[in-house]
């Protein structure tokens, strides 16, 4: 179970990051919701993962709980991030509709990063 | 009067003028000169205490976890300081009251007038070094205001900024001193720090730390070479010239070295450090001084060579220069403000303060003319006046003094610098009131009201008396501070008086007042010879430094910010990657200790589900639509994971964002291009992808190296799994963190998202309120449309389903203290309750049914949040502590409520207001006029039937 939870972590990772590097906005909204994911559930993964354990207290029997702080860090973060994406996806659309140019990069100085990376 | 009170009294009445201004200029000046006066005699009942050698102390424990006191102490070195800074600072409000002119808001000045005044006396007070760092800064600060205080004069700002600059910078050198000193003696307290001599001087960090803290005094005292800041700060009004730059700011470096005297003086360094610095900048501002044709620029000069005077004094490290130190303080402080007054006086009458267009001004201001004349013979030290029996002592202690073998060296150029000084001072007097009186003055000069003559007069009755009666008049005073500043030994034998019998000194004096007068005479010629030779220009340094700095500042910006984000991005990436790297060669990674878990089949599936659409979406990211698509089907699987991983709040959050989250993307999608073109090159496709994978495989080895092992520190989590029924009443652990536990950071979040959704709103506002509205309306669209914007059965479901939606809300809030849910998630499942109906039915339709802004709504949930915590503090608890209790109605069952439930309802509500303010803005972009729709179906045949029957009846009617 762990390696498929850290395989996915590390997929949703590299996704993330190679879409976070293109020049378009939208692309980099999609990896920042991947990197987002990626996270959430690192963070998560942090408590340690368990299976039927929910951090519900029973009052009639001892069952093992889950660790509860993770989850509820998590829980904000995934609320957050929402606010973070809508904010960006405003970012991106006032300056789409204003310019009508969707590149993140500043067109006057690419020369700067490089020869070549306009294809 | 208590210490605090005395350092605390000048801000506090820094208010006043400000405020006062209002009632006229008299009021605020009154107010300021009460404040100082009350000040100045809450100092003066210590005088008995003082006189006796006491050190009268307060003490309060600020940050006693950094050595952070708010200690002051009161002894004979800073009851000096006080009295100069209190007394002087009394006469300079009296002053300055009628020097400014009705233009400028006196108000204003009064009030950084007493928060300079407050930060010196800060200073000179305090018992921590902490503390004292910083009232230095404020000084800084303060003094910047000051000086700049006539904004419209570009030399004001320039010279407001140079000083700024100068003493800012020495201030951080100094509290780097400070801090080491402090770690040497392992206390901030200076009462402790100055006991400890030998310590401190046996150290290897003995040299470092006294070459900062010197930076700091030699920077604020104006020694060489960082002298050139002082004549510039000349732009400010004269008072703040006499008040600063005589008496009290350029003193403050002094000061620390007299406080520091014990602990640091005595040892080569010091010496060679200290007395040299002290020698070249008196040298070199006397000659400076007699050059200077501005009467302000010739006595900042003046000031520059008796300040390096003092600094020489305190080099030599012997006991009798301390005391001829003090005693030259005490007299350089009287005849300096006196002769800045009577500048500001000639200034202010005649019109200019070039020594070239003045003259003869004997006959016609004959009052400030005795003042000023006094003062500068003083100056000159010309007996019997106090400032020969100061520089008497000063020429006697360099006599003694050797330098390098040298018996010669330092005397010799003392007297080099006593012959100048009594020269710009016999300038000052000749070339501006002897002589023949001119026509040409820019103004009609005479005497000035009493207002303006009778605070220097009163320095200059000092001046005359001090020098008269010295032993009787300060020889006390003297006495004490001088023992305080070497740390309450036992004085030499010395004498305060004007006749020694035949000394070196007497002899030196003699030739510096025949030289002077030589000099005087020859002033033109000697001008000549000085304007040919070549020298530095200081300004011209400074700026060039500074805007060398300037240049290099902004080329590393711009090379690093040079508007490429995703350059940023991989700037950052790699950096943390690189760090990442580091932490795993350098650092010991522990055995696995945990036993993996099984996985079944389910979950492989979801997990093949999962990379197979990442991969997707890496491969078909330019298809816009599609990509969302498959991001859906990430999310999807993600809430799964977490509700198999035994976290069902977590699984209700992420898919309740979810839905929203997609919502909103594809909402902006209709406004962004569908297709996303090929722009980079396939070099850089390959290293982004190489970063990528990198950075994959490091967070995922990371992760999973994580999960095999235990924790390596006890958890709290064992506290919350067992304080969360008996402590908060809830036995849903995740939701009594959110509300209770962690009850802080919640509230911090809802407020950072109530403020995310303001700022879409802002946007929303500002990019609709331009030329981006007619494009919006003009559009077409990208895809076609449907001819049925608002589907029958989506409509009709959606309206059916509302309340069930609510309700399901209502249920998850009530329910989250003790099974999953709670706050964030109702918030969210009543948005997407409320955001069917949007796109069932359309924008305009739901707009006009909402009863409240979601402004309020947010605003509203942040409000019931803080009100909730601040309830604790009616029953005496901290912010946010909740309390809970049970009821039983016969009924039902068992009901449990509690103030956390109240939270959450904030919560609630700030999520709520949230998501739909952020989504209503987004929406508002594709609203066009006529888009309303009363009724679920767009086309009704019995509408028209009806619309038919009533044309019909209206006919016939």
């Amino acid at each position: 179970m762990e390696a498929l939870v850290a395989s996915a972590v590390g997929v949703l990772t590299a996704a993330g990051i190679f879409l976070i590097l293109r020049r378009r906005t939208f692309p980099v909204i999609l990896g920042l919701s991947l990197l987002t994911y990626a996270v959430n559930v690192f963070l998560f993964a942090t408590g340690r993962l368990a299976v039927n354990a929910p951090a519900v207290l029973n009052k009639y029997e001892q069952v093992p709980y889950t660790d509860p702080l993770p989850q509820a860090l998590v829980l904000t973060a995934i609320v957050i991030s929402f606010g973070m994406t809508a904010v960006i996806v405003m970012i991106a659309l006032g300056a789409y509709l204003s310019a009508k140019d969707d590149h993140i990069d500043m067109a006057a100085r690419d020369s700067v990063d490089g020869a070549g990376e306009d294809a | 009067m208590s210490l605090f009170l005395i350092a605390a009294l000048p801000f506090l009445g820094a208010v006043f003028p400000a405020l006062l201004i209002r009632a006229g200029r008299n009021a605020a000046a009154s107010a300021a000169g009460l404040t100082t006066f009350l000040a100045l005699m809450g100092l003066l009942i210590h005088i008995p205490a003082v006189m006796r050698g006491e050190v009268v102390t307060a003490r309060f424990d600020w940050i006693p976890g950094l050595g952070l006191n708010a200690n002051f102490m009161l002894d004979g070195l800073g009851f000096l300081f006080a009295l100069l800074i209190l007394g002087i600072g009394l006469l300079i409000i009296l002053y300055a009251r009628f020097y400014l002119s009705r233009e400028d808001p006196m108000g204003q000045f009064y009030t950084y007038l007493l928060l300079f005044q407050g930060a010196m006396v800060g200073i000179v007070l305090s018992d921590n070094i902490l503390l004292l760092l910083i009232f230095w800064e404020l000084t800084s600060l303060s003094s910047f205001l000051l000086i700049g205080y006539w904004k419209h004069l570009p030399e004001g700002r320039q010279g407001a900024r140079m000083a700024l600059a100068v003493t800012g910078s020495g201030g951080l050198a100094m509290i780097a001193g400070m801090l080491i000193l402090g770690n040497i003696v392992g206390s901030y307290d200076l009462s402790v720090i100055l006991q400890n001599r030998e310590l401190i001087q046996s150290s290897p960090y003995y040299l470092p730390a006294l070459i900062l803290i010197l930076l700091g005094c030699f920077t604020k005292s104006a020694q060489f070479p960082f002298h050139f800041w002082l004549p510039h700060a000349m732009a400010a009004p004269t008072p703040v010239s006499a008040y600063l730059h005589s008496a009290t700011m350029v003193k403050a470096g002094l000061f620390l070295m007299a406080r520091m005297w014990p602990v640091l003086a005595g040892t080569e360094a010091w010496f060679y450090i200290v007395a040299t610095t002290g020698l070249v900048t008196m040298l070199i501002g006397a000659v400076i001084a007699l050059f200077k044709d501005d009467l302000k620029a010739l006595l900042a000069f003046s000031t520059v060579s008796h300040l390096g005077l003092v600094t020489m004094l305190l080099g030599f490290g012997t006991k009798i220069g301390v005391v001829a130190a003090m005693f030259h303080i005490i007299n350089h402080a009287t005849f300096k403000a006196a002769l800045f007054m009577t500048a500001g006086i000639v200034d202010h009458e005649t019109g200019t303060r070039d020594i070239k267009r003045l003259g003869g001004l004997r006959h016609l201001m004959p009052l400030t003319f005795t003042i000023g004349t006094i003062a500068a013979l003083s100056m000159a030290g010309i007996p019997p006046l106090n400032g020969f029996l100061s520089k008497e002592m000063m020429l006697e202690e360099a006599v003694h003094t050797v330098w390098r073998n040298s018996h010669y060296l330092v005397p010799g150029l003392a007297l080099l610098a006593a012959v100048f000084s009594a020269a710009y001072s016999f300038r000052f007097i000749s070339h501006v009131f002897l002589g023949p009186a001119r026509d040409d003055y820019p103004a009609h000069p005479h005497d000035p009201p009493a207002g303006l003559w009778l605070a220097p007069a009163f320095l200059v009755v000092l001046v005359v008396l001090i020098g008269l009666n010295s032993a009787t008049l300060v020889g006390p005073l003297v006495a004490v501070v001088s023992s305080a500043v070497i740390g309450g030994e036992k004085l030499p034998y010395y004498s305060l008086k004007l006749w020694h019998g035949f000394t070196p000194a007497l002899y030196m004096s003699v030739v510096a007042t025949l030289g002077g007068l030589f000099l005087l005479a020859l002033h033109r010629r000697g001008e000549a010879i000085w304007n040919a030779l070549p020298r530095p220009e200081a300004k011209a340094i400074f700026d060039a430094v500074i805007s060398a700095m300037t240049e290099a500042s902004r080329w590393i910006t711009d090379e690093l910010h040079n508007g490429v984000i995703s350059r940023y991005a991989i700037i950052l990436i790699t950096f943390t990657v690189g760090l990442g790297y580091y932490a795993f060669a350098t650092g010991t990674i522990g055995l696995e200790t945990r036993v993996p878990l099984e996985a079944p089949i389910i979950p492989i599936i979801g997990w093949l589900c999962l990379i197979v659409a990442t991969m997707g979406i890496m491969w078909f990211h330019r298809n816009r639509l599609l990509s969302l698509v498959l991001i859906g089907v990430v999310g999807l699987i993600v809430s799964m994971a977490f509700n198999y991983l035994s976290a069902p709040d977590l699984a209700l959050t992420q898919i309740s964002v979810e839905v929203v989250t997609m919502i909103l993307l594809l909402l902006s999608l209709n406004f962004l291009p569908t297709e996303t073109p090929w722009d980079s090159s396939a070099a850089r496709r390959w290293r982004d992808a190489a970063i990528s994978v990198v950075a994959g495989l490091g967070t995922g080895g990371l992760i999973y190296a994580l999960m095999l092992r235990d924790f390596a520190f006890p958890t709290i989590s064992e506290f919350h799994l067992a304080n969360s029924y008996k402590g908060g009443g809830g036995t849903n652990v995740v939701n009594v963190i959110l509300v209770d536990f962690r009850g802080f950071d919640t509230f911090g979040e809802i407020i950072v998202l109530g403020i995310a959704a303001l700022i879409i709103y802002a946007l929303t506002e500002a990019v609709l309120g331009t030329s981006v509205r007619a494009y919006l309306l003009n559009r077409k669209p990208h895809w076609p449309q449907s001819g049925d914007s608002h589907p029958l059965m989506m409509v009709v479901v959606t309206r059916v389903m509302m309340p069930i939606a609510l309700m399901v809300g209502a249920y998850i809030f009530f329910r989250g203290h003790n099974q999953p849910g709670g706050g964030f998630i109702a918030g969210l499942v009543v948005a997407i309750a409320f955001l069917m109906q949007y796109m069932a039915s359309g924008y305009t339709w739901a707009i006009e049914r909402q009863r409240f802004y979601y402004h309020g709504t947010i605003g509203w949930g942040v409000l019931i949040a803080a009100a909730t915590g601040l309830g604790a503090w009616f029953n005496e608890r901290p912010f946010l502590t909740s309390d809970f209790g049970y009821l039983h109605w016969p009924p039902l069952e068992e009901f449990e409520w509690a103030t956390a439930m109240l939270f959450d309802t904030g919560v609630f509500l700030a999520v709520l207001g949230a998501v739909m303010l952020a989504l209503d803005s987004l929406s508002r972009f594709a609203w066009r006029p006529g888009m309303a729709q009363e009724f679920p179906m767009d086309i009704n045949p019995l509408r028209d039937d009806l619309a038919e029957e009533q044309e019909k009846a209206k006919e016939q009617g």
